[in-house]
């Protein structure tokens, strides 16, 4: 077994926010607060799926609310580990792994960080290989593990279970909580077996995250970052599908809160003197990128907006006007693009008409 | 009349301006006093105008001093911190991502109490007066003299840092104090962070800021000074030595602000090419246009408001080498160019050789570059010329063809036209603009929190908004018939329904003094 060290908690951290697209809230508070866990608890271990005792009890962990409001109250760890707790109480079983709901900005280094504190392996793999902004929105989900029964806490220690119909509920529900409880909550969701974890999760995601940071920083010695990260997507079994989409400078940036989220809408124009033009939509996460009205890619592929010198990626909030800019697109795991996937997290789930399309198969 | 200084680290510049006229200028050498640098060259300006201190109503100092001395890590005193903030937070303690070095030296005094505010102002807990006052009796007893304090969402509602900086002080005698919500905006780590740079610096603020003050009485000059900050506007001379971290990067701003002014133009592309490098950024509506990126200062991460630029190696000092094909810098002789130039009798080719060798600027003897091929010089300028277009490119953010304004010492440097732009301009005084800049500042005002756009509607948000932004500047001392809002920022906050959308407005205006 290997362990995610503090000398891999940067390049972690930026390999999280590439696979954020765009979400997930800023990778940096996440990093440090890895680190001082790290520094005061030891590296935890990071255990395959294919590891995991058939039984094992697996927890998903994840922060729930808005970075904006996380930039202000940072990270406790107590809540998160008391999460846990109450629903080890509630299911009578202990956690034998602790696992990321999604592997992407502070919800990545949140159960390495976790993992850590409780002294549990935390398992290499996540519910999507990417952010989404909801609780349901996973293979776990999909595939039949259900949300709920769920904790939620604050960092007053105050503490719900959540005991809704189906995934759907279970994440309206908590989405009320938050709102009370301060919009910097954290849960513990998705009680599972090792079986249901080999069966469901996207498999390799977290030390991938610290790969595709390497690689960006190994880009940077080298000259080409961003090139050396796509060489390296190429050589991954799920995200292999990855391409240029753009290299352009933001010109125009459109964001509104709709129905609790910021969606909005990016353009960039070409820096090669063309006119060529490409629009991203986003809803909290990137969901596709069209190229002077052609569809390049689309969720839930991956859309993901890099500084075009360092390859730092760059989180929907972090979006200025003129900033310079290039758009990667990937593929995802293929249990993310069956039927059943695309109907909890294909375009339709994001109001995006649109069916989706692979990306190898969009010129 | 009223006179702009910048204190580089090597010249200070003094500039004086009638109304908006340029009356005169002179460079001095900075000095480690800093006081009779700035004597020096406003002696020197004021004789070459023939002008009398008693028509100086207003004197306008911009420094990158305190900026050098954080970099340098100069007589930065140990720091107490208070962050007001639990039961949030624990897990990323003050100071959690500072260079070893500077937390060891600076930071031995750290403490969490309970505090802060929910994102809508209203208060997540209380503080423990009580807790806060031992806090400060035993960063007393190690000696500690200025403070940092710092709360969750203290930019919503401040009133929580007040009182613990009011304890404090009853702790502490002549303590000094930084409060968080005075210097930053949204995120605590950030804002944290330049509250305890802030801090660190609070001997060294006193000591520059009396030494301003004292250079004008030693010139008789009775008239107040103000200093300007990162954004190109002005604070008074407590507010400084109070936050002398809200000078950080003011030099670039000042330059690009004496660009605009020289250039008259309020939307341009800016080179400023000094001895070593060359600054480019872009102006937006008269100002620089921020850096989206945060900014780290001396290895800490902070999130002041920074001008966007790219600097490159290329100045009037930069080297340039004729082995496989001719290319320029990044190194440079720096401020030993008045010795190693060719011009100046030294042996290293510059580009100051090459400028005198091509007609284009006068400096030293010129016969010492005579023998310079055609060829070689052509190259050269090639080489410079590229340079400079490379990075204007980099920094434009439209297809449209801006006019690139020169200013700095080595503007000379660029002879020709600059592809993809649509005028080099060479403005007069270009080699003073940092202090021009600082002569011609404004005074601001922000206000930087979360509406609810569902409660008010979001017309009614903006406007209340703008109204504070308004009262702010004002307060800061602009005339409020020039006040103007610049810039309007919404972020919504993701993740949340009930329209809640941070606002970031910011309002300029002229400094309400006739000068």
């Amino acid at each position: 077994m290997m362990q995610l060290t503090l000398e891999d908690m940067p390049d972690f951290a930026r390999g999280a926010a590439f696979l954020g697209t765009g979400g997930g809230g800023a990778p940096h508070l996440g990093q440090i607060f890895c680190e001082t866990a790290i520094r005061r608890h030891g590296a935890p271990q990071i255990i395959p799926l294919e590891d995991l005792d058939d039984d094992a009890a697996i927890y998903g962990i994840a922060m729930m609310g808005a970075p904006t409001v996380i930039v202000e109250k940072l990270l406790c760890g107590d809540d998160a580990l008391l999460a846990i707790e109450k629903l080890e109480k509630h299911t009578g079983r202990k956690a034998d792994a602790i696992m990321a709901l999604e592997v992407g900005g502070i919800n990545s280094s949140l159960p390495v960080a976790i993992a850590a504190m409780r002294g549990l392996p935390v398992v290499d793999a996540d519910g999507m290989g990417r952010a989404f902004p909801e609780i349901q929105m996973t293979t776990f989900n999909v595939y039949g593990v259900p949300l709920c029964p769920y904790v939620i806490t604050d960092e007053h220690m105050e503490s719900t279970i959540v005991e809704a119909r189906n995934g759907d509920s279970g994440e309206a529900i908590g989405r009320a909580l938050a709102m009370q409880m301060g919009l910097a909550v954290m849960i513990s969701a998705y009680p599972m077996t090792g079986r249901d974890a080999q069966r469901t999760a996207v498999g390799g995601t977290m030390s991938l995250a610290v790969e595709i940071g390497r690689a960006i920083t190994a880009g940077r010695r080298n000259g080409d970052p961003v090139a050396a990260l796509i060489d390296y997507l190429r050589t991954t079994t799920y995200y292999n599908q990855a391409k240029l989409l753009f290299d352009g400078k933001i010109v125009d940036l459109v964001r509104e809160t709709t129905r609790g989220f910021a969606i909005g809408k990016c353009t960039l124009a070409a820096l090669d003197g063309s006119d060529s033009t490409m629009e991203i939509m986003f809803q909290n996460e990137n969901l596709v990128a069209r190229q002077n009205g052609m569809m390049r890619a689309i969720v839930p592929d991956l859309v993901c907006i890099v500084d075009r010198e360092t390859a730092e990626p760059i989180t929907t909030e972090g979006l200025k006007y003129g900033l310079r800019v290039k758009v990667i697109g990937t593929s995802v795991a293929p249990s993310m693009r069956t039927p059943e996937a695309l109907s909890v997290f294909g375009p339709k789930a994001f109001g995006v008409d649109e069916p989706f399309v692979p990306i190898e198969e969009i010129a | 009349m009223r006179i702009g200084v910048d204190v580089g680290g090597t010249n200070t510049d003094a500039v004086l301006m009638d109304g908006m006229q340029v009356l005169g200028w002179a460079k001095a050498s900075t000095t480690a006093d800093v006081s009779s640098g700035i004597r020096a060259a406003i002696t020197s300006v004021l004789n070459k105008s023939s002008i009398d201190t008693a028509g100086i109503r207003l004197v306008m100092i911009g420094t990158t001093h305190f900026t050098n001395a954080f970099v340098e890590r100069k007589r930065l005193l140990p720091v107490g911190v208070i962050r007001l903030s639990l039961p949030a937070g624990r897990g990323v303690p003050p100071l959690a991502d500072w260079p070893h070095d500077l937390r060891e030296r600076i930071g031995g005094h750290v403490y969490e109490l309970p505090g802060g505010y929910q994102y809508d102002g209203r208060v997540n807990a209380p503080i423990d007066e009580q807790a806060i006052a031992e806090a400060a009796r035993a960063m007393r007893a190690g000696g500690i003299t200025t403070v940092a304090i710092s709360g969750v969402f203290s930019h919503v509602d401040a009133a929580q840092e007040i009182r613990a900086a009011e304890i404090v002080a009853q702790e502490i005698p002549d303590v000094s104090l930084s409060l968080s919500h005075r210097i930053g905006r949204l995120g605590l780590l950030e804002r944290e962070n330049a509250a305890v740079m802030n801090a660190s610096l609070a001997d060294l603020s006193r000591t520059v800021v009396q030494s301003f003050g004292d250079a004008l009485d030693a010139l008789g000059i009775a008239a107040p000074f103000f200093i300007s900050q990162n954004d190109g506007t002005l604070m008074n001379a407590d507010t400084v030595r109070r936050y002398p971290v809200l000078t950080f990067a003011s030099g670039p701003t000042n330059s690009m602000r004496g660009a605009a002014y020289l250039s008259g133009l309020k939307n341009a592309i800016v080179a400023d090419i000094g001895g070593t490098t060359t600054d480019i950024g872009m102006l937006v509506n008269g100002f620089p246009r921020e850096s989206s990126v945060t900014v780290d200062i001396g290895g800490v991460r902070t999130n002041f408001r920074m001008p966007d630029v790219l600097s490159i190696g290329l100045g009037g000092g930069s080297i340039v080498r004729n082995d496989a094909g001719v290319s320029v810098g990044p190194d440079s002789v720096g401020y030993r160019l008045i010795t190693d130039a060719l011009v100046f009798g030294g042996d290293t080719l510059t580009t100051s050789d090459i400028a005198v060798a091509a007609g284009h600027a006068e400096m030293g003897d010129p016969s010492r570059v005579a023998h310079l091929p055609a060829e070689l010089v052509e190259r050269a300028m090639e080489a410079i010329n590229a340079k400079v277009e490379e990075a204007a490119d980099r920094m434009r953010t439209s297809a449209e063809s801006l006019p690139l304004i020169l200013v700095g010492g080595g503007a000379v440097l660029v002879s020709r036209d600059i592809a993809g732009v649509s005028r080099v301009i060479r403005p007069d005084h270009a080699s003073v603009a940092n202090a021009i800049g600082a002569a011609i500042a404004q005074v601001s005002g922000e206000v930087d929190r979360v509406f609810s756009y569902e409660v008010s509607g979001r017309d009614a948000a903006i406007a209340t908004a703008k109204q504070e932004a308004v009262a702010d500047a004002l307060a800061a001392g602009a005339s409020s018939d020039s006040v103007e809002i610049v810039d309007i920022e919404e972020v919504p906050l993701a993740y949340v329904p009930g329209g809640a959308v941070r606002l970031r407005v910011r309002a300029v205006g002229d400094l309400a003094v006739a000068a």
